[in-house]
């Protein structure tokens, strides 16, 4: 699997807070565009087509899972 | 002494079938086809048709072009012509005229609401005869074009001659195989007999409808409003794009700007807007001042809304009728991959039409023309879709993503990449077709088998000219020197080249100023600037084998008579390693005897 789903982030929790702090203020519209640029953003750090396929892949079934 | 094409009428004369059956049976309807089915018909004369019927001329074969009307295109069609479309027009004798009159340019630019966010080149480099694009009504092409068809003796247009049924005869692909076109005129119905006929007679093709097939696709739940304004103004020879701007919020714009002070401003509308009510005037000129300017001075000289598809046939062959342009598929024009598309079907067609029929290859080649360009439909309609659905978001979070991608290419280099107001038409890479030779040896850059050639700047009789103009028109070898020259083997093996079974166009490219050797007999150019080798990464004693429509077939790093022949062969989709038909020095001998001297 091209895709790194094992435990990588350096500071798990900071980074959480951190997410969710990224819309504090922000209403709904405001926080879907910062959503999306921060998937664009990461997505081009990234770079890798079948990385990031497979994380498409998996966030898709995990959408659709009831 | 300028004339106006949209007003050009052209004179219907009754052909001769219908002067044969009025001498001949006159109480009865034209039921006998002639004698003889032609070489070729070729239904529609728009750009594609026209541009087939001119390529089939030159090479030879006889052709009957037909059209409905008696007069070109009017108001806002195709504006603009790619390169690839200019190096064919190049080939047909017409681009000239068409780089005289139409806009050159290659920069366009994309604006998101006040601010410029991403600026291209479509043509970075210098060193191509010919500009990225030019922008010129397509009245203009139609009529640089036919004053072009006009001048070949063997071409000959109908007017006034409108296509009402299609049969075809025998078993398709056999060598008796025909399709007899019922065509009726103002004196009547006729019939017109063909070995081929190729149905360039646009998107709504009578053709396709008749033979009961369809093209499908995706219709864009969007309206655009088409205006061409006449006004003097300032903006550069640029195409821009505007997402959002001031002056038409939350929909986009796109502005060209076209020969005779002529501007393309197109306003995307939205799906809910009423397609009547926004041609009119009242609704137009407010639009069309508030990107101008209140004191603007305009005239509008066509208005039209249009909603967009992208749509193609299954397949482009249907037994001895071979469907070109926007009869066979249909794009939006973001990216001008639909005329700019059907030339290139044109001229893929052309060639392989005229090996049929000069006995040079089987009609399984033909196949390859629906292959091939079925394949590059694909990728325009990708591409044309692509666009379509940044400009116009088919769902709320799509227009969150598009928007997302627009806010970040004002801070971010990455994101200018995403941003698609239209990836422009550049020639199918025709990699899997079976018409190609793989490279056995190992080569870098882009000039692979299935590629279009790219130009150079090179030196002929010491005078400037161009890599391209020298290539195509028939199978093409080119090989590459340096200061040491030919040598006698590799003479040897150029001189069976030149006499084969289909004789090759040699041109030697020089390196530099590397002396010519007045004996070798071949065209020479010498790469002056060194690009003509950059570009098809050349060492001394490359070889490239080139197609009649300017692709390259196969290219070694040495020069094998016997591949090349093979390679030669597998183009032509002959059997056995070697052209097999009873082919004579001329190819297209068989396709004079097919239709009589009349």
């Amino acid at each position: 699997m091209a895709l790194n789903t094992q435990p990588n982030l350096l500071r798990a929790d900071d980074f959480y807070e951190a997410l969710i702090d990224m819309h504090r203020g922000l209403d709904d519209a405001q926080s879907q565009s910062a959503n999306a640029q921060l998937i664009l953003l990461l997505a081009n750090h990234i770079g890798d087509h079948a990385v990031l396929l497979e994380a498409m892949r998996c966030a898709r079934e995990g959408a659709l899972e009831g | 002494m300028s004339i106006d094409y949209q007003a050009l009428s052209f004179e219907y004369r009754p052909c001769r079938e219908q002067q044969t059956q009025r001498d001949t049976q006159p109480a009865q309807p034209a039921q006998q086809a002639q004698a003889a089915p032609y070489p070729v018909i070729v239904v529609g004369a728009g750009p594609v048709g026209l541009a087939t019927a001119i390529d089939l001329a030159q090479q030879g074969v006889p052709v009957v072009l037909v059209d409905d009307d008696c007069s070109l295109s009017t108001g806002s069609r195709a504006i603009c012509f790619s390169k690839r479309s200019l190096d064919i027009f190049d080939r047909l004798g017409c681009a000239q005229r068409m780089v005289d009159k139409g806009i050159s340019w290659n920069v366009g630019k994309v604006f998101l609401k006040k601010d410029l966010v991403y600026t291209f080149n479509l043509q970075p480099e210098a060193g191509h005869h010919r500009p990225a694009f030019i922008n010129l009504q397509q009245y203009y092409v139609e009529g640089f074009l036919l004053e072009r068809a006009q001048e070949l003796p063997n071409l000959e247009i109908r007017w006034k001659s409108k296509v009402v049924g299609v049969q075809q005869n025998g078993t398709p692909g056999a060598g008796d195989a025909s399709v007899t076109l019922s065509v009726e005129t103002p004196d009547g119905i006729y019939a017109l007999r063909g070995r081929y006929v190729v149905a360039a007679d646009g998107s709504r093709s009578p053709m396709r409808k008749m033979m009961g097939l369809d093209s499908k696709g995706v219709t864009f739940r969007d309206r655009f409003l088409i205006a061409d304004v006449k006004m003097e103004a300032d903006f550069p020879t640029e195409r821009w794009f505007w997402f959002d701007p001031p002056f038409h919020p939350n929909q986009s714009v796109l502005l060209h700007r076209q020969p005779d002070n002529v501007w393309r401003i197109d306003f995307q509308l939205g799906w809910d807007a009423d397609p009547v009510l926004e041609k009119t005037p009242g609704r137009v000129i407010p639009r069309v001042r508030a990107l101008l300017g209140a004191e603007a001075k305009f005239e509008l000289e066509w208005v039209s809304v249009y909603t967009f598809s992208c749509t193609r046939m299954e397949r482009f062959r249907h037994g001895n009728v071979l469907f070109a342009g926007d009869a066979a598929h249909g794009v939006s024009p973001f990216g001008a991959r639909g005329a700019n598309s059907g030339v290139q079907d044109a001229e893929n067609l052309a060639w392989k039409l005229a090996m049929v029929l000069g006995g040079g290859a089987p009609d399984a080649l033909l196949d390859t023309y629906a292959s091939e360009r079925e394949f590059a439909a694909d990728e325009n309609i990708r591409n044309s879709t692509r666009s379509t659905d940044f400009i116009t978001p088919k769902s709320p979070v799509s227009r969150v993503f598009r928007d997302a991608v627009l806010k970040l290419s004002r801070h971010h280099p990455f994101a200018r990449q995403l941003a698609n107001s239209g990836r422009l038409s550049v020639p199918a890479v025709l990699r899997d077709s079976p018409l190609n030779t793989a490279d056995s040896d190992s080569f870098d850059g882009a000039m692979v088998p299935g590629a279009a050639c790219v130009d150079a700047p090179v030196h002929m009789d010491g005078h400037p000219a161009w890599l391209l103009r020298q290539l195509g028109e028939q199978f093409t070898g080119v090989l590459f020197c340096d200061g040491r020259g030919v040598d006698q083997a590799t003479r040897t093996a150029l001189d069976a080249l030149r006499a084969g079974p289909i004789p090759l166009k040699l041109v030697v490219v020089l390196d530099g100023d590397a002396p010519a050797d007045a004996r070798i007999g071949m065209r020479v150019v010498h790469d002056t600037e060194g690009l003509a080798s950059t570009r098809y990464d050349a060492k001394p004693g490359t070889f490239y084998l080139i197609r009649p429509d300017q692709h390259v077939c196969a290219r070694w790093r040495q020069l094998d008579a016997d591949a090349v022949e093979r390679a030669v062969a597998r183009a032509l989709c002959a059997q056995g390693g070697a052209a097999t038909a009873t082919a004579s020095p001329n190819p297209n001998a068989n396709a004079n005897a097919v239709r009589a001297a009349h």
